[in-house]
Parts: C-alpha cells; sequence; structure tokens
C-alpha cells in the first residue's frame, strides 16, 4: 500500500506545473481576446465617457501592470473563484456544477461501452487473426473511427426516434412526466443509449485495434507458451493468461483517450440537448461568454488529471512492477 | 521500383485508401469545372429529393443549394483545411519535438510540460476558446485546428531524437564542428521523419473532423461550401428530409477513412513493425 501511496503523491506533484501552465495560458488568452470586462459593462450600460472607464478599471485593478493581474488572477482561480457568468448571472463555479453530473453520468456511460465492446471485439478478432471475423471486425474498426459523431448523432435519431419511435431524441429526461425512483432511471437511461453509442462508436473503434494488437503481441510471448505446453485449455490460457495482460495497455489509453473524449462530448451533447459540460461550453461560445468558457477549459483540465490520476494507480495495481523504485 | 512503394501497393487497406483519396482529389479539382456556379448560390427549388430533378442529381438541401455541388466544393474546402492545419500541426510539432529531444535537459522538461498541458484541455474544447477569442474567419480556424493537434507528432519527433542524438554519425558530425542547427536540420531530422509521415495522414483525418464539427456547430466561417455546415443546415428538415444530412456525412466518412487507411498503408509500408493506435 506504501508503495501505491509513494506513486500517488508523485504523480500529483508532477500534475502542478501542467495546471498551473494551463492557467497562465487562460491569463494570456483573456489578455488577446478584444475588450475586457470594463468594456462589456459599458456596453452594457450603453456607452460611457473615458474617465468613467478609468475609474472602473481602476475599481476592478484592471489598471495595474500585467505581472500583478496574473498574479491575481492565479490567486483567485486558485480559491476556486472564476468569475461571473455574463449570460447566466451567476457565479460560473455554481454554473459549471450544475452541469457536471450529466456530463459525469454520460461519459461514463460512453467510457464503459466503447471499453468493453472494443475489448470484446479486439479479443474475437485476435482469436483467429485474418479469418473472416477478424477481417469483418477490423473493417467495421475502420469505418467507426471514420465516423463523425455528430452525424451518427443525427442519423440514429432518425431511425430509431423518428421512424421507430423507440427513443426519445434529445433532453436529459422526460420533463414533467414526475417520474421517481426506477422509473426515473430508466427514463434517464433511454435518453443516453443514443447519444452514448454517437459519442463511443469512435472510442470503440480505437480499443478493439489496441486490443487486438496487445493479445496478439502478448499471445507470442514465452510464459504463454509455457501455458500451453502445461496443457492447459486454449481457453483458461486466452483468459487467465494473455487477457491480463493484453489489458494493461487498455488501461493506459483510456486516461490518454479521456480528454479527448470529453472534448467530443462538446458535439453531441449539442446534438442530443443534453444540459451538460459540452453543450455549455457551446452556448458560452455563441453567447460570448468568456469567463464561463474558460472556467471550463480549468475544470476539464482537472477532471482530465483526476481520471488519469485514478488510472495510473489502477495501472500500477494491476502491474506489480511499476512505481518500485524510479 | 522501391521496396517501400511495392510494400505499398502490396497492402490491401492502401490501395482502396489511395483509390478513395483520388476520387475525393478527383471531386475537388474538377468542382469548378463541374459546377462553375457558387455553390452557396439558390440552384432552385428548396428540398427537391436526389434523383427528382435530372439537373440537380442530389437534390437540393433547405436553403435551395444544390447538394452535389456543394458536396464536390466542399471536397475542395476539407482537404485545402485537412492540409493546411496539418502543416501548422506538423511543422509545430517538429519544431517543438525536435528542440526537446535534441536539447534534453531544462529544456526538454520545460518543453513536455508546455504540451502535457495542451494534451491536457481537451482539444475540442480549446478550438471552441480559440474561435471565441480571435473569431472564425478560415485563416484562424485552420492555424487554430493545428494548434491543438501538435502534441501527437512532437511526442513521435522527440522520441526519434532522443533516440537518434548519440547514435555515431551525429557524434561524428558533431566532431565535425558542425553547429547545431545544421546537426539538428541536415544529420537527425531526415532520419526522424518516416514516421512523422505516417502520422500526418492520422493528423489529416484529425483536422477535416474538427473542422466538420465546427462548422456543424454554426462556428467555422460562413462563406465557404464545408460539408459540416451543410450537415447543421439539415438539423431543422431532419425529421422528413434526411438526406440533406445524411449526404454531406457521407462524404466526410469517405475522405476520413481514405486518410486512415493511407495511413494503414504507409505504416505496412515505412515501419511493418510499429502499430499506429490512432
Amino acid at each position: 500500500m506504501r508503495r501505491l501511496g509513494l506513486l500517488a503523491l508523485r504523480r500529483l506533484a508532477q500534475s502542478l506545473p501542467v495546471l498551473a501552465i494551463i492557467m497562465v495560458g487562460l491569463f494570456l488568452l483573456l489578455q488577446l481576446a478584444p475588450g475586457d470586462t470594463v468594456d462589456a459593462l459599458m456596453a452594457q450600460m450603453g456607452g460611457g465617457s473615458a474617465e468613467d472607464a478609468a475609474r472602473l478599471r481602476a475599481a476592478y485593478g484592471l489598471d495595474a501592470g500585467v505581472a500583478v493581474q496574473l498574479g491575481r488572477y492565479l490567486l483567485r482561480l486558485v480559491s476556486l473563484d472564476l468569475g461571473q457568468s455574463a449570460i447566466y448571472g451567476k457565479p460560473v463555479a455554481t454554473v459549471i456544477a450544475e452541469r457536471l453530473a450529466v456530463t459525469a453520468l454520460f461519459m461514463s456511460a460512453a467510457l464503459a461501452f466503447a471499453f468493453s465492446a472494443g475489448l470484446v471485439l479486439g479479443v474475437l478478432a485476435a482469436r483467429r487473426v485474418n479469418g473472416w471475423p477478424d477481417t469483418l471486425i477490423s473493417t467495421l474498426g475502420l469505418v467507426f473511427y471514420a465516423i463523425p459523431s455528430f452525424w451518427l448523432g443525427l442519423m440514429l435519431i432518425v431511425l430509431f426516434s423518428v421512424h421507430l419511435g423507440w427513443l426519445p431524441p434529445g433532453g436529459f429526461e422526460s420533463v414533467g412526466a414526475g417520474l421517481t425512483g426506477f422509473a426515473r432511471v430508466l427514463d434517464i437511461a433511454s435518453h443516453l443509449v443514443l447519444p452514448t453509442l454517437s459519442l463511443a462508436l469512435i472510442f470503440l473503434a480505437i480499443y478493439l485495434r489496441l486490443m487486438r494488437a496487445s493479445m496478439l503481441e502478448v499471445m507470442n510471448l514465452d510464459f504463454v507458451r509455457t501455458a500451453r505446453a502445461k496443457g492447459l485449455p486454449e481457453g483458461k490460457v486466452l483468459w487467465r493468461h494473455v487477457l491480463r495482460n493484453a489489458l494493461l495497455p487498455m488501461v493506459t489509453f483510456v486516461g490518454l483517450q479521456f480528454s479527448t473524449m470529453l472534448g467530443g462530448s462538446v458535439v453531441v451533447e449539442s446534438v442530443f440537448s443534453l444540459p451538460g459540460l459540452g453543450r455549455l461550453a457551446f452556448e458560452s461560445v455563441v453567447q460570448r461568454d468568456l469567463n464561463t468558457l474558460l472556467g471550463i477549459v480549468l475544470v476539464s483540465a482537472v477532471l482530465v488529471i483526476l481520471v488519469n490520476f485514478v488510472v495510473d494507480l489502477l495501472y500500477a495495481r494491476l502491474d506489480p512492477r511499476i512505481g518500485g523504485a524510479a | 521500383m522501391s521496396p517501400a512503394v511495392r510494400a505499398y501497393l502490396r497492402s490491401p487497406a492502401g490501395m482502396i485508401g489511395l483509390l478513395l483519396l483520388l476520387a475525393v482529389l478527383g471531386a475537388a479539382l474538377s468542382a469548378g469545372w463541374l459546377f462553375p456556379r457558387d455553390p452557396l448560390s439558390l440552384a432552385g427549388r428548396p428540398l427537391q429529393w436526389p434523383g427528382q430533378n435530372p439537373r440537380l442529381p442530389l437534390g437540393t438541401d433547405n436553403l435551395g443549394r444544390d447538394i452535389a455541388s456543394f458536396i464536390f466544393h466542399g471536397a475542395r474546402v476539407s482537404l485545402l483545411i485537412g492540409l493546411a492545419a496539418s502543416a501548422v500541426a506538423v511543422g509545430i510539432g517538429v519544431l517543438v519535438g525536435a528542440v526537446a529531444g535534441f536539447y534534453g535537459g531544462w529544456v526538454d522538461d520545460l518543453l513536455m510540460r508546455i504540451t502535457e498541458a495542451f494534451q491536457t484541455v481537451p482539444n475540442f474544447i480549446l478550438l471552441l476558446v480559440l474561435v471565441a477569442v480571435f473569431g472564425s474567419e478560415l485563416s484562424v480556424i485552420t492555424v487554430a485546428i493545428g494548434l491543438v493537434g501538435w502534441t501527437a507528432p512532437c511526442r513521435l519527433v522527440r522520441a526519434e531524437f532522443l533516440s537518434l542524438r548519440n547514435r555515431e554519425f551525429v557524434l561524428a558530425a558533431r566532431g565535425l564542428g558542425m553547429r547545431d542547427a545544421r546537426l539538428i536540420l541536415g544529420e537527425v531530422l531526415p532520419n526522424a521523419l518516416p514516421p512523422v509521415i505516417v502520422y500526418a495522414s492520422v493528423v489529416m483525418a484529425v483536422a477535416i473532423l474538427l473542422e466538420s464539427a465546427l462548422a456543424f456547430l454554426g462556428l467555422s466561417d460562413p462563406n465557404i461550401a464545408s460539408w459540416g455546415n451543410m450537415i447543421g443546415a439539415g438539423r431543422s428538415v431532419l425529421r422528413a428530409e434526411w438526406y440533406v444530412s445524411a449526404i454531406p456525412g457521407l462524404a466526410i466518412l469517405v475522405t476520413v477513412l481514405a486518410f486512415s487507411l493511407v495511413g494503414q498503408g504507409l505504416n505496412d509500408a515505412l515501419n511493418p513493425r510499429m502499430q499506429v493506435a490512432a
């Protein structure tokens, strides 16, 4: 356990400079953006004199040097003060917190589906390399990888919502139905099926290719030959020996791909009107709410770092060689 | 024929990809000749189904634009943006990766932390921020897509430089008194490029997908015939006239598939032992 504890501390310490660079980057972007808070305020008030603007700038601390402003900005971010949202009239932190649960649920569903389906298909393909199941699965993987998620979402809506009427075309739950308990869970799940499929398909393709390659690699290792030589049945070799070791690169990839997946949620949440973080990002671009947008950048970066942290710990647990001395 | 070319021609994925790519390229090149009119202009009564009017083989969208013309002109836009954005991404990636890998030490540490920062922020969200701050003209969009995509080529180049910088031929060149810039550009870089060239096709595919997603959300340049743009416009008539969104989506699929397959073919030909894991 001590080994994992040390590893955890070291990983967290490594991510601090990265977070600091992101914060400085956000500040630079704010400086580069045309117009500042005062310009926005003056526009809302219907204009004003140059003296008014100067007074307001002094009141907001915008007359200080860039270095001082950067220092103040970083202090505010560290104390989780992300500023005020222009369109919602609430603190950005509150607006984001309200949207986080939907995105977390959506991301977990997409990740779980892509991972497990990719795993199963990858194993199936690797079992008969170059046989017809392998060719079929590998071809499907290539096609899945090329399908734009938003387009897939629209086509799924046409098929399953408009023509077949099986699943709702959008939203997070049936508003005004007053569902509670298990009925509500089912309702939310039915709303998440199509968005999950749309977002997960590209990642399914990536996982299946990775799983296939990694299974093939492990199958050629010495310990697998030993297991076969001592007479273990093929199924047991595959599940107990090959699969376990082939899973390691998959676990790493969950961390590497999480950031891309979070980015992909912007488009898919917009297609299905899911009230999550991604849709909030889209809305804040359209409404020119830069504070909210930069807040989302920071929160998503923290999320990515946390997921990678968990993945690293998981990896260390699965592979006892990691995390010792180095 | 060099063995690499022969290996490429033997790879079925590579050949299918090459054919698809030639088809897309043909569409892009012939667009101005087959459809001389502005693809954004009114071509006929809106919402004619494909095949309904022989003059408009793929029909019209809800704004009365000729879908076939839009698809052909869109191929130009996609290929141009993809090419330019990949050039930006690979250019930055090679520069940063080469410097980090060649010098190592604190330079490497600093550059790698910056690379990690870019990898940590979801690339589509960073793209939204850049569009929100700098606007959505075509040039801005292209550079922005390049800016969110340079980290993977950078890591590849860095890894190659780390393994090459202490090889004998580099040490010999250094011993001859060659300067760093010449060492990097003339000696190490040519040997580090093959995996980057293979990866460039993946960068192209991702760039085209990113642009189409931006255009779909209405955040790309509205004055160009981008496939994503038409998919977005078709959303409002999705229930009955779903073909308006369906057709340009197929065009994106074919183009991205072409680049993935070409990437796989190049991979089979140039580094048979390496797996391109997207």
